[in-house]
């Protein structure tokens, strides 16, 4: 990430007319990001848009300045807030939580200092910590995936679901979609974790295929779970008989629905570009007098092969 | 799979648990499984386990190497993502000059054992000739290659092109006589293995390196030479490894390859192989990897506990395992 040089910043601040907002005194103000690091296609697509909307942004608001910080575990990231706040004076942090437990008092004491905090899709475990709350719908991930199963499939149809890593967000997701296909009559013959992992994923699945002959669906509630999925299903060589769901937008994925791939009907968004929103209005709150808190939930889209091309993101690793 | 078990040459007079205490496990999960669930025992069942395993089990017979001469190596699971990730951008990068053919891919898998040569051979570097522990060596290249590859993918996925995919896909999918390649290379390498370990000097002197240093350098071994030969066929079995598992998915990503190296010293310890090095049993580390795929196949397909205890249960038969051959050792 290209460090700006503070001092050149300063001035330009200074340069700037104060306009009458909170504490809009010309100086610069420093922005910390702390977001987990980029181990599965979800979180590097997370990443890729956290580092596009700094640099946008820094571009913009020459009186703005960030620091970017990924961890690979709940203890590196709380190390890595403690630094911001102790060697960068960051007036404001925005934090993506590894896990919403082990991050809580570490933020609190982060906005107990007079820090605006921003956080991002994980919630923390004590309510109004937060200046703002921006996530995506887990419980509308579930349940937009649940209806179309409901819709698209009769009574007797027999589906299997793979999981994600076990987590509370995987827990509103499988149940937001079980409270969907309740009365159906569709059979959940099976649900494994695949730990949004290709490679888990493809075991999983084949287990899956050698366990039942006659699956109507798979909800992979995860691209990346999907494509391993998707090789198990080729492999066993019944990819006429079932179809599958994914989420969260993969452009793979998004390529093959605007095709209109038969095995991908659909899939549903849970935009890793969320980040971004919580950058660019954290920023907004702190360049002017525009009030951002409370909260921004991003919706969880369809994506069908009629909308697919607005989700298309060819240049993300997502 | 059990013709590799009856490899085992000259059995000993006593046959003793702790020789046995794996293949008991093994038959125990086969007749466990058989029970559960008909399918089991499948030819479609059977080949996707063994291929599976196959990853796992080619590092696991180098690893059984590096633990009997007293080392250890952490980074495996991370070179094979850095190995992976190299080998697609290579072949990515060769298909406008070379075409997509037997020779693109010939070349790749000669890259991907490149790599993994050269990988094995710092690790053994800096640790036989610069002297540094081996833990502290491997724990450092595991966070360097984890990291190469997440930067290589710009945090994303290295996706290997389509038709190239199409063409390499049979290295995984296809076999000879329907037994699956990965097997076949497996069953290969677990043999060399055996032989090597058994029969050959090399074999005979890791054991003595990993019983007692000072012994074996009066013993005229060429220690330095052998720590660091054995951390280089653990580096180019981890080429082979990512050869055969490129073409199963046709990509590499950040999560590639994640704890493989935690998998592959439990199936050597279980296998017999001794932790603290002296003693090694390529034979036993094949029947620990095949514990270790076998206990998460019959998970999925019976469904009897909840998805959340897997570990657990992964965790109780791995320690199970070691306990049961510790019994005899007690009275040897």
């Amino acid at each position: 990430m290209k460090r700006r040089d503070i001092f050149k910043g300063a001035a330009l601040g200074l340069a700037v007319v104060a306009t009458p907002v909170m504490a809009q005194d010309g100086e610069t103000k420093v922005i910390g990001v702390a977001i987990p690091s980029a181990t599965h296609g979800f979180m590097g697509g997370l990443n890729y848009h956290a580092q596009e909307a700094i640099a946008r942004l820094e571009e913009t608001y020459p009186q703005l300045d960030f620091v970017l910080a990924t961890a690979g575990d709940a203890g590196t990231m709380v190390n890595d807030i403690e630094d911001m706040v102790a060697t960068r004076n960051i007036d404001a942090l925005v934090v993506l939580p590894f896990e919403s437990e082990p991050l809580t008092s570490p933020v609190q004491a982060v906005a107990d200092a007079g820090i605006w905090v921003t956080v991002v899709d994980r919630g923390l475990s004590v309510p109004g910590i937060e200046d703002l709350y921006v996530a995506g719908d887990n419980t509308g991930f579930g349940r937009v995936a649940g209806e179309y199963f409901a819709e698209n499939l009769t009574e007797g149809d027999n589906i299997v679901v793979l999981r994600g890593i076990p987590t509370t967000l995987d827990n509103e997701r499988v149940d937001a979609f079980s409270a969907a296909i309740e009365g159906s009559g569709i059979n959940v013959l099976d649900m494994q974790h695949g730990n949004w992992n290709r490679d888990d994923a493809f075991n999983v699945m084949q287990d899956y295929l050698s366990k039942y002959n006659d699956i109507d669906a798979v909800w992979a509630s995860d691209d990346d779970m999907a494509i391993g999925v998707l090789e198990a299903i080729a492999q066993a060589g019944r990819e006429e008989e079932m179809w599958v769901v994914g989420g969260a937008g993969m452009k793979e994925i998004i390529a093959r629905i605007m095709e209109g791939d038969p095995q991908l009907p659909v899939n549903v968004t849970y935009p890793p570009a969320q980040i971004a929103t919580a950058i660019e209005l954290t920023a907004l709150g702190m360049v002017s007098a525009t009030p951002v808190s409370g909260r921004f939930i991003i919706g969880s889209e369809m994506i069908t092969p009629e909308n697919a091309e607005s989700f298309y993101f060819p240049d993300s690793p997502f | 799979m059990t013709d590799i078990t009856a490899s085992e040459p000259k059995p000993r007079r006593r046959v003793n648990l702790h020789v046995l205490g794996p293949v008991l496990a093994l038959v125990a999960l086969i007749i466990l499984g058989a029970s559960l669930n008909s399918n089991f025992l499948s030819y479609g069942n059977v080949t996707n386990v063994l291929a599976r395993s196959a990853f796992i089990g080619i590092i696991a017979v180098g690893m059984t190497f590096v633990i009997t001469a007293g080392g250890i190596d952490l980074s495996v699971g991370s070179m094979a993502a850095f190995v992976a990730g190299v080998m697609i951008l290579s072949l990515n990068a060769l298909i406008p000059s070379m075409g997509i053919g037997v020779p693109l891919i010939a070349t790749g898998m000669v890259i991907a054992l490149a790599t993994g040569f050269a990988a094995g051979f710092l690790n053994g570097f800096l640790i036989s000739k610069i002297r540094i522990e081996a833990f502290i060596v491997t724990l450092g290249s595991m966070g360097i290659y984890r990291s190469l590859v997440t930067w290589l993918a710009d945090g994303g996925t290295l996706s290997l092109n389509f038709d190239a995919r199409s063409f390499y896909r049979p290295v995984y999918y296809d076999g000879l006589l329907g037994i699956a390649w990965p097997i076949i290379v497996f069953a290969v390498v677990a043999i060399l293995g055996e032989l090597a370990m058994r029969h050959t000097p090399f074999g005979r002197h890791c054991a003595a390196l990993g019983a007692n240093e000072q012994v074996a350098k009066y013993s005229a071994i060429k220690v330095d030479r052998l720590r660091l030969m054995t951390y280089v066929i653990l580096g180019l079995l981890v080429g082979v490894a990512t050869i055969m598992y490129v073409p199963r998915l046709g990509s590499a990503s950040a999560s590639t390859g994640v704890l493989w190296e935690l998998e592959a010293i439990a199936a050597v310890i279980i296998g017999g192989t001794v932790l603290k090095g002296g003693f090694g049993r390529v034979w036993g580390t094949v029947i620990g990897v095949l514990i270790l795929s076998l206990i998460d196949n019959i998970l999925n397909l019976a469904s009897i506990v909840s998805p959340y205890l897997n570990g657990a249960i992964q965790g109780v038969i791995v320690i199970l395992a070691v306990v049961l051959q510790r019994e005899s050792k007690s009275a040897d």
